[in-house]
């Protein structure tokens, strides 16, 4: 092969590999972008479109919705948290929504999200568990109206 | 409260995408090594180039049907870095030797392994049952290479190899992974514990003794491997992942401050007491000294021919295949790196550096994302593993700071090591498919809802529509548009 094929290979090859990079981190743009949403207000009617999900959830006349979170039981007995459209940490770290004063909750303890019309909670590994109607929570599961959770010695619920 | 993307998408086909320009470096590179010695597209070449794509794609599938929300670009990078590795081992093979051939058949191996993680294991959550079990295994795999029997001896000055049969095995490499998984899960139970108590001295609150325990473990555990290993790097690699992990768990400066203080006096005792460690900093401070570079043991021979390698190579290198990084001892291995700086120059070894950064990355991104605390530490943990590696190795290559035997992640020829990352690898694929995908808010069968004929009845069990898992189907507001 002659000398000059080489070296056209030669760079060729660098170029490929810098290409690959520049593919992979293009590939991560969207990624990076986080937070973009909230800090462009609510989506606009196109994005909407594009993407049904961003859209606000709708309100539904039918059910009875959830307005506000109760806790009827512990340390925080008779605290009320509104509920609107973003997810709820609970836990005794400070950047939790409901910060539970309880020595049986773990820092990050549990994560309350809406979904379609329903609210859900999680339990995001904690020490001594969430427990959904004495259940105790494997993954996420729907909280329906006046159901309790318990987290260490706190109970909450989900009142209209 | 961490951002989650509003929509989950798989973007399986943007990973099938880069997966292709992946395995084009890596089949490129090892068909450019043989360019010039005709032995550019023989039997070996296909063999090879496509066992290697077969691999890739037999992962990739996997990933399509295990999990399918991974993330899109840790696969693609790491068969890069694999494909690129193992061209540049058979390209430093001399006439009778295989270790290109061995380098693949673990990688093979290594890739079987972790698809076999992803299949099995499905959450990562399960390997937080096993956090004291991890530790048990930890010590025995540590233990291992020095039981008479099964130990392959000091080789090279360091005893971290194990022998069975004709197999050699590195078990400390293991190690790293079921250590992170013990950390992480003795980090995420106890550090509400390890926070709320300590005393306050100015700033910082330093944390009680008895919690220090963890925290000693880690310290002698590094010592141990130190002394009966004689092994300077992964001593350093365990007692580094522990202190990332433990201020990642507690954000306390404290500790890094208390481990960095045991980690200075450890080395200065080690340095004076230890002649192999003493070497080590003589071979790097006085690198370029006579007598320092044609010492028999311990000498800077291989870091200074390095150095002139990669000196050789400038800014764009020989190009593959026309180099002589042959003259460097251990070339592919050890000194890969070097291998690489001479024949594709700083531009291809900034991509190199460059592709272990977006690795880490996306190790520190799935960390972010994922919603428990013992994914978060063992994403943290693993992949800071994969990165301290590189910075001890491409560091120590360089002459930043003193060469220490740790291989480069993916790239160096060695099973053991090929095998730990790989089985990283698929285990923060699976940490990253829990960050990114959508909560598993599908209704439980029938007569398990909890709270079921409660104060409010639950309503009707018809599943709510769940705009994530199908996001074709508009939503009630789309339909009013």
């Amino acid at each position: 092969m002659s000398e000059l094929t080489i070296t056209a290979l030669r760079f060729g090859f660098l170029i490929l590999l810098w290409v690959l990079i520049f593919s992979i981190v293009s590939a991560m743009r969207r990624d990076l972008m986080i937070g973009r949403k909230a800090a462009a207000g609510a989506p606009t009617a196109r994005q909407v479109r594009k993407n049904p999900s961003l859209a606000e959830p709708a309100p539904a006349p039918v059910k009875q919705q959830a307005r506000q979170l109760v806790v009827t039981e512990g340390p925080l007995k008779g605290t009320t948290v509104p509920l609107a459209a973003s997810p709820i940490l609970l836990g005794r770290a400070q950047e939790a929504t409901l910060v539970l004063e309880d020595d049986y909750a773990s820092g990050r303890h549990a994560r309350l999200f809406p979904q379609g019309s329903r609210w859900f909670i999680e339990d995001l590994g904690s020490t001594n568990g969430t427990y959904l109607a004495d259940q105790q929570l494997t993954r996420a599961l729907p909280v329906e109206l006046g159901v309790p959770v318990r987290i260490g010695k706190t109970v909450i619920e989900l009142r209209p | 409260m961490t951002p989650i993307d509003p929509v989950a998408r798989p973007r399986r086909n943007v990973e099938l995408v880069l997966l292709v320009l992946a395995l084009a470096v890596g089949i490129g590179a090892q068909a450019l090594v043989g360019v010039d010695r005709q032995k550019a597209f023989d039997s070996d070449f296909w063999f090879q180039s496509g066992l290697l794509a077969l691999a890739a794609l037999a992962f990739h599938v996997v990933l399509r049907i295990r999990a399918k929300y991974a993330d899109p670009v840790i696969l693609p990078l790491v068969v890069a870095l694999n494909g690129l590795g193992l061209a540049m081992i058979h390209r430093l093979d001399r006439v009778g030797e295989d270790t290109g051939n061995n380098q693949l058949r673990w990688t093979l191996v290594a890739m079987a392994v972790a698809i076999a993680v992803i299949w099995f294991l499905k959450d990562h959550r399960i390997l937080r049952r096993f956090t004291y079990i991890s530790l048990a295994v930890s010590a025995v795999l540590l233990i291992l290479p020095l039981v008479p029997g099964i130990s392959a001896g000091e080789v090279l000055g360091a005893s971290v190899w194990i022998k069975i049969g004709s197999m050699t095995f590195q078990p400390g490499e293991i190690a790293k992974i079921t250590l992170a998984i013990f950390f992480a899960g003795y980090l995420s139970s106890n550090r509400d514990l390890i926070l709320l108590a300590g005393r306050k001295v100015g700033p910082v609150q330093f944390p009680r003794f008895k919690d220090m325990g963890p925290m000693i473990t880690a310290w002698l555990v590094s010592i141990g491997v130190l002394v009966f290993q004689r092994d300077l790097g992964t001593s350093i690699l365990f007692f580094g992942l522990f202190l990332v992990m433990i201020y990642v768990a507690t954000s306390r400066i404290s500790w890094v401050i208390i481990g960095l203080v045991l980690m200075v006096v450890g080395g200065f005792v080690a340095a004076q007491v230890f002649s192999h460690v003493a070497l080590r900093i003589d071979g790097w401070v006085n690198a370029f000294t006579p007598e320092v570079y044609g010492r028999e043991f311990g000498g800077s021979l291989q870091i200074v021919e390095g150095l002139f390698g990669m000196a050789n190579g400038g800014l764009v290198g020989t190009g593959l295949g026309q180099g002589r990084p042959n003259l460097v001892p251990f070339a592919n291995s050890d000194m890969i790196i070097a291998s690489f700086g001479e024949e594709l120059g700083l531009i291809g070894v900034f991509a190199i550096v460059l592709m272990y950064l977006l690795l880490f990355t996306r190790g520190f991104r799935a960390a972010l994302g994922t919603r428990d605390a013992f994914g978060k530490l063992l994403a943290t943990g693993l992949s800071f593993a994969i990165a301290l590696q590189c910075f001890v190795v491409i560091g120590g290559v360089t002459r930043l700071i003193p060469l220490t035997g740790l291989t480069t992640p993916f790239l160096a020829a060695g099973g053991s090591s090929l095998l730990a990352n790989w089985i990283i690898v698929g285990l923060l694929l699976m940490i990253s498919h829990t960050a990114r995908g959508p909560v598993d808010t599908t209704p439980l069968p029938p007569g398990q809802e909890p709270g079921a004929g409660r104060k409010f009845p639950a309503t009707p069990s018809k599943p709510a529509p769940d705009p994530r898992t199908n996001p074709d189907a508009p939503t009630e507001a789309v339909k009013q548009l």
